[in-house]
């Protein structure tokens, strides 16, 4: 008896993780815009901030 | 005579158009023009020229040379503080609606704008909606710089008076998520602690806690669901039982608080385990139904009025300075100067000598106007050519155009909406019946066996909620929507699909509906042109930048153009080449009896319906190009199709010229109504809504935006979706409407499948009826019922919807 609800407990509060974390992915607007942001992984971060330091140098 | 052909291959290399004229290099690269070169310059500057390795040729063509007067009106503050988003201190957040967002190069440039614009702190893109975010540091830069930065590497954007009016900032609903999310949990979880239940296991000592333990764990996890994921439909219930309505949240409602009430009695009563899985996968079901009657085409616009097509400023010349003022402040008698292909904001009068005004906006008629010195100009129209001055004869909002959205159809709120669905209809009587079944159980079980009465009068309204019955509509609607869009018909939501079933009566604009505006057709009268005569004809017009004369030189389509020893033209008139020793006139027939030898007797008697340019060579007369619009392929199928089972209207602003053309294809003269203005569109179709018909209006201009109001069912056509379109109901491509008579009977179909459903649901609702009244209810049964009513549902409005859809030849995937 005792060990169902210490899991049951660990369940719910893991279950409760998910359940946040999918607020906050709704909340933060990561459903508004479904197309974007599969193109935008697409791109390479590396040439644009290397590049913008150099310009800075300049 | 010396030149030859000077067509080189080459393509610019930002916007990837052919470099025809004056081919200019950079950094060894061609560009076709000097904007383009500019933008090129810029980004590499900046060592932003990955922009050219994501996509090849990716960028904008850029007109030449943006002036910075253009955004003056940027500098004031009320403007500045409609168009932004928010303000947090010195952080600023503006939007914009960019229509040249194409490909990935345009997302990566504009999120990596802080690399030119330090002041820009970020830069997001939402390809779909094409618009990007920018944050920004009010200090370091300005809303007025970042415009003109965009302008100037070609992305200008979209700033339009109708964003000055009103507060458009969007407030995105995320709750139904989040209720879906809270409902999805408190149902995974319920069904986990209700398993023991389902497999009868607790038969040992220590059972009885253990239903304590779970019970109290599902009450916890129900009353998140109750009290914030179902708690739209029982608002919505209240509203209408306070209003003595009944509408089908009110079956519902009863059903969920039958559901929960239930429930709670039995375990704190400790006499069952409840229906808290049967309750919170209800509502998760309902949810799911109500996300996707949702759906919406977020990058088409759907209620757009005339100020989403004026521009926010327009250059005013007040005691000869030129200052940049918002549209909205113009007084009559100021003076303005309207550049090449920009609108006429309000009706004026023209200052200068002449200009050609372009309604195509107003209209659908692609050929613009020549208008003389003090003729007035309507809002709307385009200045072609040079820059122009006008006087505002009118304010903007009493414009002869703008008038129309004064008109009664306008006002007060969509009436298509407050129309209640078939479902809401009918639930009255399902509510009438259930309560009375709910009564007439409680009562003989009373006489049986009392102490089951309560038991069975609460199982009877637990498992007749309408659940399947209320998935039915969205789903069905749904798949519908859908299926249309992928066929090339945008419909604005489920809720209008009703009306479009229900249509009896369709009436046509002519231009750009029937007729398509960019494919004309051209075909010469007249005595017969050499290859040589031709090639002189389509080398000199392809330098003008008239649409006739780009018509002739694309349907020509010669291979080996010449460049003229001299070339003049008189822009909107016509003009004059020479060829070594031959000299050719190309335009209208005034010009040409002003410029050559010829008189008013050289010309056949022309009663031609559309457009023509006649060709003189060496003064001598050779005929002339006639135009015509094609009509829309499949339109006259179409037509023929419909006039069977609707009684279809021609309403069209032009005049009679073409009704020969088209009176085969409506079933009588009356039928067919020109020179109608858009208030005369507009009456028309109210004068058949008062007989009782249910009218689909098919438009294209803003001139058709009354008609398509008022009627029952409006839908726009539009070769390019993103471009321009009138308030309406739907928005179609152009090719798509040789179909409307299958979208017609689909929609009619789809409505039929409704009440399919509704039959199927029904039974369900019988057969736990029957489990119900004899007292069989378990809760086991309903766990297992209710799931499988509403999966039942999805699957056959999905399917069915696909299959009625493939028969009719409609595309069903991507």
């Amino acid at each position: 008896m005792g060990v169902i609800v210490v899991l049951i407990a660990f369940s719910l509060t893991v279950a409760l993780g998910f359940l946040a974390a999918f607020f906050w992915a709704v909340k933060s607007g990561q459903f508004d815009d479904p197309e974007t942001p599969s193109i935008r992984m697409l791109f390479d971060d590396k040439i644009s901030s290397t590049n913008k330091n150099k310009h800075k140098k300049s | 005579m010396s030149s030859s052909s000077t067509i080189t291959t080459t393509n610019c290399y930002h916007c990837g158009e052919k470099c025809v004229e004056d081919e200019l290099i950079s950094d060894e690269k061609s560009f076709c023009c000097a904007g383009c070169k500019t933008v090129f310059e810029i980004l590499n500057n900046y060592d932003l020229c990955t922009y050219y390795e994501l996509d090849e040729a990716a960028g904008n063509t850029v007109p030449n040379g943006i002036e910075r007067k253009r955004f003056d009106y940027l500098k004031d503050e009320e403007v500045i503080e409609k168009l932004i988003d928010f303000r947090n201190g010195t952080t600023v957040s503006a939007s914009f609606y960019i229509p040249n967002i194409h490909c990935p190069s345009c997302i990566w440039l504009l999120e990596n704008l802080q690399n030119i614009d330090e002041g820009i702190l970020s830069g997001k893109v939402n390809f779909l909606k094409r618009k990007v975010t920018f944050v920004y540091n009010s200090t370091s830069t300005s809303l007025r710089n970042i415009v003109e930065l965009l302008s100037t590497i070609g992305y200008e954007p979209n700033l339009k008076l109708g964003q000055l009016e009103s507060d458009q900032r969007e407030v995105k609903d995320r709750r139904l998520w989040l209720k879906l999310g809270v409902a999805g949990f408190c149902f995974g979880n319920i069904m986990l602690f209700s398993f023991p239940e389902y497999l009868n296991l607790d038969q040992s000592v220590s059972s009885n806690s253990f239903k304590i333990f779970f019970g109290t764990l599902n009450i916890v996890l129900a009353l998140p669901v109750l009290l914030y994921s179902s708690v739209d439909y029982l608002k919505s219930a209240w509203a209408a039982l306070s209003q003595k309505g009944i509408n089908l949240d009110v079956p519902i409602s009863i059903g969920i608080i039958a559901l929960f009430g239930r429930s709670l009695y039995e375990i704190l009563s400790g006499t069952g385990s409840g229906y808290f899985d049967s309750f919170t996968g209800f509502i998760f079901f309902l949810l799911i139904g109500k996300i996707v009657q949702q759906k919406t085409f977020e990058q088409l616009s759907f209620n757009r009025d005339y100020k989403s097509y004026l521009p926010i400023s327009v250059i005013k010349i007040s005691e000869d300075k030129e200052l940049s003022v918002p549209v909205d402040k113009l007084e009559i008698g100021d003076q303005v100067t309207i550049r090449n292909q920009e609108l006429i904001p309000a009706d004026a009068v023209l200052v200068s000598e002449e200009t050609q005004i372009d309604y195509s906006f107003i209209t659908g008629e692609s050929e613009p106007v020549l208008i003389e010195k003090g003729t007035l100009a309507f809002a709307g129209g385009k200045v072609i050519g040079t820059q122009s001055d006008f006087v505002i004869s009118k304010k903007v909002e009493h414009s002869y155009l703008t008038q129309l959205w004064e008109n009664e159809a306008f006002k007060g709120e969509d009436k298509k909406i407050s129309v209640t669905s078939f479902a809401d209809r009918i639930s009255p009587y399902f509510t009438i019946i259930v309560i009375g079944i709910a009564l007439l159980s409680l009562a003989i079980w009373l006489q049986i066996e009392p102490s089951k009465a309560f038991t069975i009068f609460s199982a009877v309204l637990i498992v007749a909620c309408p659940c399947a019955l209320a998935l039915s509509t969205p789903f069905t609607l749904g798949s519908t929507l859908n299926i249309l869009s992928q066929n090339g018909l945008f419909v604005r939501s489920t809720s209008v699909l009703e009306s479009l079933s229900n249509t009896d009566t369709i009436t046509f604009d002519k231009t750009g509906t029937i007729t398509e505006s960019g494919n004309t057709k051209i075909d010469f009268v007249g005595s017969t042109l050499s290859a040589d005569e031709l090639r002189f004809i389509s080398s000199s017009c392809r330098t003008s930048t008239h649409p006739l004369s780009k018509t002739i030189y694309k349907e020509l389509n010669t291979k080996s153009l010449l460049a003229p020893d001299d070339i003049h033209e008189v822009p909107g008139k016509g003009l004059f080449a020479n060829f070594g020793n031959t000299s050719l006139w190309v335009g209208s027939q005034n010009f040409l009896i002003e410029q050559t030898d010829l008189s008013y007797s050289d010309f056949p008697d022309s009663s031609e319906s559309g457009s023509v340019v006649h060709i003189c060579i060496d003064n001598k007369y050779k005929g002339y190009f006639r135009f015509e619009n094609n009509l829309r392929e499949g339109i006259g199928s179409l037509l023929a199709k419909l006039s069977g089972s609707y009684s279809t209207f021609l309403l069209s602003g032009d005049n009679e010229k073409e009704s020969s053309r088209l009176v085969g294809l409506f079933p009588n003269r009356k039928s067919m109504l020109f020179n109608q203005s858009p208030i005369q569109k507009l009456n028309f179709i109210e004068n058949l809504k008062q007989q009782g018909k249910e009218v689909l209006m098919i438009g294209d201009g803003l001139n058709d935006a009354g008609a398509l109001k008022t009627s029952s069912f409006g839908i726009a056509i539009s070769d390019d979706t993103s471009a321009f379109s009138p308030a309406c109901d739907a928005i179609a491509e152009g090719d798509s409407i040789k179909n409307l008579d299958t979208y017609l009977s689909f929609s009619k179909a789809a409505f039929k499948v409704i009440l399919f459903s509704f039959g199927i649901s029904l039974c369900y609702n019988l057969v736990g009826l029957g489990f119900a009244v004899t007292g069989h209810l378990s809760p086991l049964v309903a766990a297992i019922l209710m799931p499988l009513s509403s999966v039942t549902i999805m699957a056959f409005t999905y399917s069915v919807t696909r299959v009625i859809a493939y028969r009719m030849g409609l595309r069903i995937w991507e």
